[in-house]
């Protein structure tokens, strides 16, 4: 017992004494400093947390038809889209410059995932109303979602007087549209889309053709650089619901941002710019040159900053 | 009387030992400050605009005895006043995908370590290692430490010169951003025991 109380005294002063000067030595830190940084980022690098996936596309258009994107809580986006005459229109018509389709469009990020818009279109002088809303947005991490879902609604209706004899009552001047927008960002320069649409006309024009049209849209994007982009985008119809005398409409693009505009300019064989227009109306065949240039530029203006 | 000691540490030696073993622990336990929801803000002013963003999730350890300090910042966590504006930064300038991170590691130079604990804000230096947009320059930055209930208050205002980290502004919209941004740290950190690569048990965002 003596001998272990001894023992322990004599190891108390051995750890002191040896653990004064230890303290005098870290205090003027001569041993090699730790890795103070690489334990920070081990601790901090958490490759389950969640993140967003941002910035799938450029815009909330990809070319005619809706991208994934929203605007966010708060914004409000200026759109001006615009096709100009078939290219094979031949040069008394300049090749096509010398007509004009317009479309003028306001939407507002009510929330970050929730839109509402309107837009005006000079073909067939129609008024259109959307509701756009993000119900999955493509995550990284810990239970990742693959995709952005992004669910769509619009309706139509065109205020052209008409000389037909038929009555063009209000319902029957109205279109509607819904759309499931899936997209996925596959890597930081590409991103695709697919986009199965229905779209519902109240009046059609002949007994051959149908109240609804039920479509399949594929688009992609790939980057270029930093601020460039190109687009594909095509509408696929179900031929047993589309009429015969009409085309898919297809389209290629280029997107170039700047600092508050997105600028996109293409080529696409549809005259108008709202579903109703693009996936019942297009007659143009791409590769006999019915092919119209025009491009969207859209502005966001901050109603309600973030901060 | 010799024999008096030895029967004194009989009984109290295997608490002396504890103790002892226990005192570089303590000493160095309030030492170590960390945190993982500092705030790091910039400001960019210019005749067009002002750019202003903000994050919460600046992680930061600074080791009193040891001098030494490191931060550590996910670059898309930055919130802008403009959703657009934020997407730029990450898509454009600082490649957020390619370099998710910004970090800071060096030491605080003067550091009056007793006037730090008798309380009061006290102007330190720190100086190393700041690597934003992968890359890295050796700085130095002015800054304030107060100890205040147990917990180390850092704040700190330096300017950042984007050119220097090779983010490249194009013609079109070098009006629009200053060549020089303020940045802005204020951190309030919990002390921490010193064993390295302990994961902090409460401070997770």
């Amino acid at each position: 017992m003596a001998l272990l109380s001894r023992f322990c005294f004599c190891l108390g002063w051995l750890l002191l004494a040896g653990w004064l000067p230890a303290t005098r030595v870290q205090a003027q830190n001569t041993p090699p400093p730790p890795d103070l940084l690489g334990d920070l980022e081990r601790q901090t690098t958490d490759t389950l947390r969640r993140e967003l996936v941002a910035a799938t596309f450029k815009g909330t258009r990809i070319i005619n038809g809706h991208s994934v994107e929203t605007p966010g809580g708060g914004t409000l986006v200026f759109l001006i889209s615009h096709r100009f005459g078939t290219l094979n229109s031949g040069a008394y018509n300049f090749f096509g410059l010398d007509q004009a389709t317009i479309r003028l469009g306001l939407e507002y990020g009510a929330t970050d995932r929730l839109t509402v818009g309107i837009g005006r279109s000079s073909l067939d002088k129609t008024y259109d109303g959307f509701l756009k809303y993000q119900a999955l947005r493509q995550t990284t991490g810990l239970h990742a979602i693959p995709v952005s879902v992004t669910l769509f609604g619009s309706s139509a209706l065109t205020s052209l007087r008409y000389f037909d004899g038929l009555d063009h009552t209000l319902p029957r001047r109205l279109t509607y549209t819904v759309q499931a927008l899936v997209a996925r960002r596959f890597s930081p320069g590409l991103s695709v889309q697919l986009s199965p649409t229905v779209v519902h006309r109240n009046l059609v024009d002949t007994r051959r053709q149908h109240n609804d049209v039920y479509a399949l849209g594929v688009a992609g994007r790939q980057k270029l650089n930093k601020r460039t982009a190109l687009m594909l985008e095509y509408y696929y119809r179900l031929p047993t619901t589309a009429d015969p005398s009409t085309r898919n409409a297809l389209a290629a693009g280029f997107d170039i941002e700047t600092g508050g505009h997105v600028f996109q300019l293409h080529v696409t064989n549809s005259q108008g710019m709202i579903e109703r227009h693009f996936l019942t109306q297009t007659t143009g065949n791409f590769f006999d040159g019915d092919i119209y240039f025009g491009f969207n530029v859209a502005r966001n203006f901050t109603l309600k900053p973030r901060l | 009387m010799p024999s008096c000691l030895p029967s004194i540490a009989g009984r109290w030696g295997p608490v002396l030992l504890l103790f002892l073993g226990l005192l570089p622990h303590l000493a160095a336990g309030q030492a170590r400050f960390q945190t993982r929801t500092g705030l790091l803000s910039f400001f960019s002013a210019s005749p067009l605009e002002d750019i202003e963003a903000r994050s919460q999730q600046t992680a930061a350890v600074l080791d009193l005895n040891t001098r030494q300090v490191a931060f550590s910042l996910p670059v898309k966590s930055f919130q802008f006043r403009r959703t657009l504006m934020q997407e730029h930064f990450n898509e454009n300038y600082l490649e957020s995908d390619r370099y998710p991170r910004a970090t800071f590691a060096g030491r605080l130079l003067a550091l009056d370590e007793e006037a730090l604990r008798a309380g009061g804000a006290r102007p330190v230096t720190a100086e190393g290692d700041l690597t934003i947009h992968g890359v890295t320059r050796h700085v130095q930055v002015p800054g304030t430490l107060e100890l205040q209930n147990g917990r180390l208050r850092v704040l700190a205002t330096f300017n950042v010169a984007p050119a220097d980290y090779q983010i490249d502004i194009p013609a079109l919209v070098r009006d629009h951003i200053a060549k020089v941004v303020q940045v802005r740290l204020d951190l309030s950190c919990e002390a921490v025991a010193a064993t390295a690569g302990a994961p902090a048990p409460s401070a997770r965002p």
